[in-house]
């Protein structure tokens, strides 16, 4: 069963819903007991740094978070989800973060000409790192995943696991031991994305 | 690269898709689930769902139907029609709406865009104008179409894409149902004054119309149809391996 981590920060209806469609138990999950439960855990998130970064403190839940990932257990955080895992954050003032993924999130501004869009929306081709993670065992080079941010990893080079080109080799997807995640929205990138979460419910909790 | 996405609109009232629709291998042509889930599977990058119900009864039923599709179809879904208030944000944003766009009830309510974009974010607000020519300026026109707001167009689009709209749908009156290709001169306006993107609707006539639609203004993200989807007369996975041909980034 996964664990939907509900820290009352945005919408986790789509989310619960793509795990339906590819069969998955998903539980959207308020307390410590849900959480250890579940083999596998979601942090998702939408919004700004800051007040994620509180909700996620003051609910208790960064602390579940921290245990579970101690334990081994699979972690993917989705969107701000995953800028949540980072060291620290420069989205309006300096946030401290998890410190699951080392890096930090930048403004995607600093390195993308300016006559690009911000944020960087829309659909945008993955590109992998030499290594193909086990989270894209389902995809191909190129394919394509859904993208709404304004803020990026940096400062990542030893997790960084996909990119995708927008002016610069921009974050997409995350990894570190057990701790993943994707920048872009799984839940809202079609079949390539309904086959990341796939993968990502295939890992096998031992192999840690 | 990011893909120029393309959106078919569906029209719906008291639960159904509006414009007759023969699609072989859907069995209910009416049903927006259904449509959805078809249109998914054929490439389409995004959704729009237009509510153009007028009873309390037909909203119920399309917040329903809404959630329904969201459970079904995993790629970004805009909800517009009828939005006036932060309360009809927060009712389809609950359903599974990734987007809101609002039209009359920004003209009534000038701060609805700045209140929404605060709440839920810049990326989720969208404007829709419908903007037509008259003697010689570009004017803003509620109500489906049929009021003459008398205000500049696009002044206000710009303004309210200061107050926090994350994205520009700009369907002209004047090329809607016509057919004869998007209106380029008034998108290219718009593309001049604003740096979110920019969905191009009204006129789509024919798999060339987003060629050259895409081709001559580089600026605009997407190309926005109802009717030529619905009846079949383009089909997205062709129209896309046309783009492609045309080294136009896209989706496959």
């Amino acid at each position: 069963m996964i664990a939907i981590i509900d820290y009352g920060v945005g919408n986790l209806f789509s989310l619960k819903s793509s795990f339906a469609a590819i069969g998955e138990d998903a539980i959207v999950a308020k307390t410590k007991e849900e959480v250890e439960k579940c083999e596998k855990v979601i942090l998702p998130g939408v919004g700004a740094f800051e007040d994620a970064i509180k909700k996620l403190r003051e609910s208790g839940m960064a602390d579940v978070v921290m245990a579970e990932a101690k334990k081994g257990k699979p972690i993917m955080g989705i969107c701000l989800g995953m800028q949540l895992l980072f060291d620290k954050s420069f989205e309006y003032g300096e946030h401290e973060g998890l410190g699951l993924i080392k890096g930090e999130i930048r403004p995607i501004a600093d390195v993308i000409p300016s006559d690009l869009k911000i944020p960087h929306i829309g659909w945008n081709a993955l590109k992998f790192s030499d290594k193909k993670n086990e989270i894209f065992k389902y995809l191909n080079e190129g394919d394509c995943v859904y993208f709404v941010h304004s803020f990026y990893g940096a400062n990542c080079q030893d997790s960084v696991i996909a990119t995708a080109e927008y002016g610069a080799e921009l974050t997409a997807a995350v990894a570190k031991n057990n701790i993943y995640g994707c920048q872009f929205h799984p839940e809202k990138s079609g079949d390539v994305g309904l086959g990341i979460l796939k993968a990502f419910c295939e890992i096998e909790v031992n192999k840690q | 690269m990011i893909t120029k996405r393309i959106i078919p609109c569906l029209d719906v009232r008291d639960g159904r898709v509006v414009k007759g629709v023969n699609f072989e291998g859907l069995s209910d042509v009416s049903s927006p689930v259904e449509l959805a889930d078809f249109y998914s599977k054929c490439g389409a990058d995004e959704l729009v769902f237009y509510d153009i119900t007028a009873s309390a009864e037909g909203r119920a039923l399309f917040t329903d139907i809404l959630c329904e599709a969201a459970k079904k179809v995993f790629i970004p879904l805009t909800v517009g029609g009828g939005i006036n208030t932060l309360d009809d944000f927060d009712r389809v944003l609950k359903c599974g709406a990734d987007k809101v766009s609002v039209n009359s009830g920004a003209i009534r309510n000038p701060d609805l865009i700045y209140e929404a974009a605060k709440r839920y974010g810049d990326q989720c607000v969208v404007i829709s104008a419908d903007v037509k020519r008259v003697d010689g300026t570009f004017r803003v026109f509620a109500k489906g179409g049929r009021e003459n707001t008398g205000m500049e167009a696009i002044s206000w689009i710009k303004r309210c894409v200061e107050n926090g709209a994350g994205e520009v749908v700009l369907n002209s009156i004047d090329t809607d149902g016509v057919k004869g290709g998007f209106d380029l001169e008034m998108l290219q306006k718009v593309c001049d004054v604003v740096n979110v993107p920019v969905i191009a609707s009204g006129g789509a006539g024919c798999i060339d119309d987003f060629v050259k639609l895409f081709k001559t203004l580089p600026k605009v993200d997407a190309g926005l149809a109802a009717s030529i989807f619905h009846f079949g007369e383009v089909s997205i996975s062709d129209l896309k391996q046309e783009l492609k041909k045309h080294n136009i980034p896209v989706r496959l």
